[in-house]
This record gives structure tokens, sequence and C-alpha cells, in this order.
């Protein structure tokens, strides 16, 4: 589990990785929570290319994530979940919260 | 019917053992040959009971959870998770997709991913006691591919 933030002009990226419950919720929050609030981005862009598993304990992070956005009129996007994590973001109806992109390039510089 | 096979595992409600507790199932359930899929699924559903447990069952404090698992001729497994905790009042209003005591970091989706992910779910609760969770998922037979 891990998570790798990358900022560039208003855009921030979290770049994910491992397995997502509620044990490792925790501190990817907290890593995230602590740059957003900071930056207070217009665009926070979750990566999942690097999640293997997820399960409704990453679903409650998204929409904490959003709610927590909302607060300066940022937006989330989430990008690139494989089909077995799919699955449950379909079952919790995130795409009504944020928007859901595939394929996307996370641009490594400015790390 | 009688299991074929079984396995029982039980571990303290540490939240570092949610990966534990799915893993040991996944590698019990791997025996049954399933799809990557169907093993993702079982590993989400266990997962939620798992984390459940954690959660509310044993919050603010430290129990042992328990796993059983039975193996099945037709290719069925069927996992009980089990602990001591403090019950659940309400059942039908925990099932309930959305629904949650534990604050906004919660989906409330635990139940309703334990139900779509799996072929059957039941929940047997008793205030002060604890709480066990029965599911049942059958494994498609695939033919045996041919190694010539």
């Amino acid at each position: 589990m891990g998570v790798r933030l990358i900022l560039r002009e208003s855009e921030l990226t979290a770049v994910l990785s491992g397995e997502i419950d509620h044990h490792s919720a925790r501190e990817i929050r907290g890593a995230i929570d602590e740059a957003a609030a900071k930056v207070k981005p217009k665009l926070l862009i979750l990566d999942f290319s690097g999640v293997q598993f997820m399960d409704s304990s990453g679903v409650g992070l998204i929409m904490g994530r959003c709610k927590l956005m909302q607060l300066w009129n940022g937006r989330v996007k989430i990008a690139n979940l494989q089909p077995k994590i799919e699955k449950i973001v379909n079952l919790a109806g995130l795409n009504q919260l944020c928007s859901i992109v595939k394929d996307v390039k996370i641009n490594e510089a400015n790390e | 019917m009688k299991p074929t096979n079984e396995m029982s595992v039980s571990f303290l409600s540490c939240s570092a053992n949610e990966s534990f507790g799915r893993a040991a199932v996944a590698a019990f359930a791997a025996q049954l040959d399933p799809t990557i899929d169907e093993l993702s699924d079982i590993k989400t559903a266990v997962s939620e009971a798992v984390t459940n447990c954690i959660v509310h069952a044993y919050r603010d404090s430290i129990g042992v959870i328990y796993i059983n698992c039975k193996l099945y001729d037709n290719g069925r497994i069927a996992i009980r998770i089990r602990d001591k905790g403090c019950g659940i009042e309400d059942i039908g209003q925990a099932m309930q997709p959305l629904f949650t005591t534990a604050g906004d970091e919660r989906a409330g989706l635990g139940f309703a991913v334990m139900e779509s992910f799996m072929d059957k779910l039941k929940v047997t609760s008793k205030v002060g006691h604890g709480t066990s969770v029965t599911m049942n998922k059958t494994i498609e037979r695939r033919p045996m591919q041919k190694t010539n």
C-alpha cells in the first residue's frame, strides 16, 4: 500500500498502489488531506492503476475526498480503475459524485 | 451435504489483520479453481465482513474474529465469519445500502457488497453476544483444459 502525491499547477494527483481496505485507507486519507488542505487544488485526481484490491473502505475514501474538495469548489476525478475494482465503484454509484476516466497518463514531473 | 474440506482460523480484531483474513480464505478457496474475478469477489466480501467485526462489533476494543470455511462437491464454498462483539440491534436497517453508524469515512455498503458479490448471505445477531455472517458462493466448474 502506498500513496505518491504529485502537484502540478492547481491539480493534485494521488497515485495509489497496493490494497485499499479500512486499515490502509487511514494512511492514504491522511496524506491526501494534508496536501489538499494546504494547496486547495481545483482538481484532485486519484490514480488507481496500481491498486490490486479495494473494498468499500475505498468507496468511503473516495466519497470523503469528494466532500473535502467541495469545501473550496474543487472536483475529484478517479482514473485508471482495474475491472475488478470497477465493479465496486459501479455498485456504489460513484459516477454520480465524481468523474471516472480511463487511460490517463500521469505526468510525473514536479513531484 | 457433507463438506469435502474445511478450515477454521481465528485472529484478533486489529485492522492490520484485514488483509490476512481475506488472503487466508482466498488461499483455501483456490482449491475450487475459481477465476480471478470470482476470487476477487470472495476476497472483497470477506474483507467487508471482517471490517464490520473490527469497526462495529469490537469498536474501541479488541476481540477475536472466527472464520470457518467449508468446501462442497458441487463447487460451493460456505464462509462463516463470527464475532463475540456488541451485536446488531436492527439487522434490516444495518443491511440497507448507505446506512452506517461509523461516520463520514464509511460508505455504508458492507452488506450490500457481500450480498451482490456472493450468491447467498445470512446474518444472525444477538445484542451483547455477537454476530454471525454466513456467505455462500458456487464456483462454476469449467471444462478441463486439454494438454496435448
